[in-house]
């Protein structure tokens, strides 16, 4: 399937690309097909600047399943940080 | 036996609302009349896919344009362009349809021309040719390849910048049509194409559809791993009997 569906989340950070460092406000998420993974289908993810027009994005495409590891993985980090550094997040 | 002599260019054609349009345009060399094929890229890009599949069927004898519907997003890696179109929701139906009758323009006002047009598409872009065989009156020849989005059953699908199904405008299709399906497909899944199917038969239009079982979507695709060798080889050789005898003769190599 060629999907048109894109969520978007906007966030705070930054990100590196090829030119350095940049802010980024935007992550485009996506399930399609991937331009370069070898898969049918990936979890594409694009973080872009869109206050400045997204003249630049950083790119991952990932399968289905590793995508899922890496959100569980992603809260499980910002869980034990949390409690390192005595946060709430 | 040989092979045919190609020639490729970059060219410009006269996109909607008078834009320049940007597209790769492959032929057989020489003086030979030649049947065109208008052929629409997916969603992702205007890929390495998509102008190999546009070799290819100038290597079968067919002059073929392969617009890149993305121009107006400037220059710039493909994958990188396609990120920003998919970002806004890809590029609306109306100006589709304006791209595709610049290129139906730009092929007939070429030479070499037999004055026949076909236009083809792979996944969103066998929607898009589903769209413009009932959207632009002139051409010969539709060919569908795993077209999804051609039925609509989630209403979010219809946004302002695809306000319409195109099965819904199924009754102004003047061309015969080929579709080419993968039963295991999702999108569109097998229902969706025996509803096409039947909507065909019921207008009392031409058409052939041809439905490969062990497939999913995308099966073309060598370079992918939803490539089966079988079924695409079996599916080119439809496409070209198809477009010989619609849009042909195609040129053959001595």
């Amino acid at each position: 399937m060629c999907s048109y569906i894109v969520d978007k989340v906007r966030l705070t950070g930054s990100a590196k690309g090829q030119a350095g460092w940049l802010d980024v406000d935007t992550a485009n998420v996506y399930f399609d097909h991937p331009y370069h993974a070898m898969l049918d289908h990936a979890l594409g993810i694009d973080f872009v600047n869109e206050r400045d027009g997204a003249p630049e994005r950083i790119a991952v495409e990932l399968s289905a399943e590793s995508a899922k590891q890496l959100a569980l993985s992603i809260l499980v980090a910002l869980k034990r940080g949390a409690a390192e550094h005595g946060e709430t997040v | 036996m040989s092979y045919l002599p190609m020639t490729t260019d970059i060219v410009s054609f006269e996109g909607h609302n008078g834009a320049k349009g940007q597209a790769y345009y492959a032929r057989p060399s020489g003086s030979q009349k030649l049947g065109g094929v208008i052929l629409i890229h997916h969603l992702p890009a205007w890929d390495d896919w998509c102008i190999e599949a546009c070799r290819k069927l100038a290597h079968f004898g067919f002059a073929c344009i392969a617009p890149n519907l993305y121009f107006r997003e400037g220059p710039g890696s493909p994958d990188d362009v396609g990120a920003k179109v998919r970002a806004r929701g890809g590029v609306p139906d109306e100006q589709f349809l304006g791209d595709t009758a610049g290129c139906m323009k730009f092929l007939r006002a070429q030479q070499e021309s037999n004055g026949k047009v076909a236009v083809m598409g792979f996944c969103s872009g066998g929607r898009h040719a589903w769209l413009a065989g009932c959207g632009l009156p002139g051409f010969d020849a539709i060919v569908d390849c795993w077209g999804g989005n051609v039925v609509v059953d989630d209403p979010k699908d219809i946004t302002p910048a695809r306000p319409v199904a195109p099965i819904d405008l199924t009754a102004k299709m003047t061309a015969p049509v080929l579709g080419i399906f993968g039963n295991e497909d999702q999108r569109p899944n097998p229902d969706q194409v025996n509803r096409t199917e039947e909507i065909l038969k019921k207008l009392g239009k031409t058409y052939e559809f041809h439905r490969y079982d062990g497939v999913g979507h995308g099966f073309f695709a060598a370079e992918r791993p939803a490539y089966r060798a079988e079924q695409a080889t079996d599916g080119w050789k439809k496409v070209y009997a198809f477009l010989d005898k619609n849009i042909g003769p195609r040129v053959k190599a001595s």
